[in-house]
């Protein structure tokens, strides 16, 4: 049995109330979104705030929108399964409806949220784990200890940043805003990362995420996720990629973009996709045979560390494996 | 404590927790509803799935405040609202789970048939595909899911009239050139 520590829960019903009750209790505060990621971090003694403020009644955070420039405007409260089964993303978004609905199993998307899987906490093996369990192994950088168990004589840590959601919306362009009481910034989700995996954002204490803004893709616009997980359901990415084409008039690639995450600590854009696949046709020959030295370059580029389950070794095979599987699944896209 | 009221299973509660108790603490040793199983606790096995507005969600990880307001369904409540609509004896995913022997050690079948009632109450007539994917967050340890997937079809065929799907051992037995025993 997990038991939550004590705390008390602040339940705001609007998004001014919520950012109050931070300015308020500073530090003491957490911001509890669907709670699948906190909570359990809670149970296992990683987190100990002397308050959770609830966004759950605040209406204002949930929701999809169709923006007047074509792009999409998502409340950061907005479910998961909301967003994969939202019919603009599919068509708008694809690579992001398709990354929503392989986050964890039917439960968790119905609870979890889309700001809250951008704000999710990195993972790693040494760390998501009890109290009990990380103290008998002497605990480690990023809680409570001094040493890394990933990387020996390591000194910053490298847990891995797991949020599937994070590479479609990183290809898509997309920019976070957050809020605090009496201010706003809107930056762009590339700016969101440090490499650090003990708090692996740029945040400042007192915001809150509030909305997700993707630009307005084009007509030809393509895009996919692919996941290598263990089982099909429920298992946080061992590895997890978008992909982006956007297609001309005469069906030729005129952008291509590919990001990678739960590698590091931070997701990773692979460099070069761009010039690989320019002009080519998906679904051609030309196209196929482009994407074996893309495979190669992607596997070359990922660095895939035992921060999380699954060979490190096997784990960087599958990047290249990943990369041709998951261009030819938003190649398919073309045909339809 | 806070001050909770919602509806369980068709009957309005009035009941208080601690800020950090979960639902399924609240369920199981507040309401002393301990249908609701407590499994991993921490959102990877399913076995706490309870209904909320219809939709499965973990109680393990939903705080009991959480309730406020809300229709909730448990494991307790399948029988009791299947009546209540007019129907006789258990729920049919419940006389389907027993009628096909869908459980072994039984500590994911609270959680497996709410999902199912979940997906039967919204997709009537789901297919194969679409019942794994309603089930696929729901872990049985004991590993019976050919059975648990008998179920579903033996009660979505007893709701439409149509004749229940032949036991998988009945297809083994038919590949080997052996007769079902009946």
């Amino acid at each position: 049995m997990l038991r939550l520590p004590q705390f008390e829960l602040i339940e705001p019903s609007s998004l001014y109330g919520a950012l109050a009750a931070l300015a308020e209790h500073g530090p003491d505060a957490m911001v509890l979104a669907g709670g699948t990621d906190l909570l359990p971090n809670m149970k296992h003694g990683l987190f100990e705030p002397r308050m959770l403020v609830s966004l759950a009644g605040i209406e204002e955070l949930r929701g999809v929108q169709v923006t007047s420039e074509g792009g999409l405007s998502i409340g950061a409260m907005t479910p998961l399964a909301d967003v994969a089964d939202h019919p603009e993303v599919r068509r708008r978004a694809p690579a992001l409806a398709q990354a929503a609905g392989l986050v964890a199993g039917p439960q968790l998307r119905s609870m979890g949220t889309l700001g809250g899987n951008v704000m999710l906490d990195t993972r790693c093996q040494w760390y998501n784990q009890t109290h009990f369990w990380r103290q008998a192994l002497g605990f480690c950088l990023k809680k409570d200890g001094t040493v890394c168990h990933v990387v020996a004589g390591g000194k910053r840590c490298v847990a891995a940043a797991s949020n599937d959601s994070v590479p479609a919306l990183t290809t898509l362009g997309a920019s976070l805003r957050f809020e605090r009481l009496g201010q706003a910034r809107t930056i762009a989700i590339d700016e969101l990362w440090h490499s650090d995996g003990a708090n692996n954002k740029r945040t400042e204490g007192g915001e809150i995420l509030t909305r997700i803004e993707i630009p307005a893709t084009p007509a030809g616009h393509l895009g996919a996720y692919g996941k290598l997980r263990d089982r099909g359901s429920i298992d946080f990415p061992l590895l997890g990629m978008a992909v982006r084409l956007d297609l001309d008039d005469q069906g030729l690639v005129e952008h291509a973009d590919q990001v990678v995450v739960a590698l590091v600590a931070r997701p990773v854009r692979i460099k070069g996709v761009h010039e690989a696949l320019l002009g080519l046709r998906p679904g051609s020959a030309d196209f196929e045979q482009a994407l074996v030295p893309l495979a190669e370059a992607a596997r070359r580029q990922c660095r895939p560390m035992a921060n999380i389950p699954g060979d490190e070794d096997w784990r960087r095979e599958m990047v290249a494996v990943f990369t041709r599987r998951t261009f030819l699944a938003a190649a398919e896209g073309a045909s339809d | 404590m806070r001050v909770i009221r919602f509806v369980l299973n068709g009957d309005p509660v009035e009941t208080a927790a601690p800020a950090h108790w979960t639902l399924l603490e609240l369920l199981r040793y507040g309401l002393k509803l301990t249908g609701s199983k407590q499994g991993c606790d921490k959102g990877d096995c399913g076995a706490c799935t309870v209904l909320v507005g219809g939709k499965p969600i973990l109680a393990c990880l939903s705080l009991a405040a959480r309730a406020e307001g809300q229709e909730i369904t448990t494991i307790e409540g399948l029988m009791p609202l299947h009546k209540s609509r007019g129907g006789s004896g258990a729920d049919p995913v419940q006389e389907a789970f027993d009628a096909c022997g869908a459980l072994q050690c039984g500590f994911c079948q609270p959680g497996m048939m709410l999902s199912t009632r979940a997906l039967l109450n919204q997709h009537p007539q789901p297919s194969r595909e679409q019942i794994q994917a309603a089930l696929s967050g729901n872990l049985c340890r004991c590993t019976g899911y050919t059975q648990i997937l008998q179920a579903v079809e033996t009660a979505i065929a007893q709701s439409t009239g149509a004749p229940a799907p032949q036991p998988a051992w009945a297809r083994d037995r038919e590949l080997q050139g052996q007769e079902p025993q009946s």
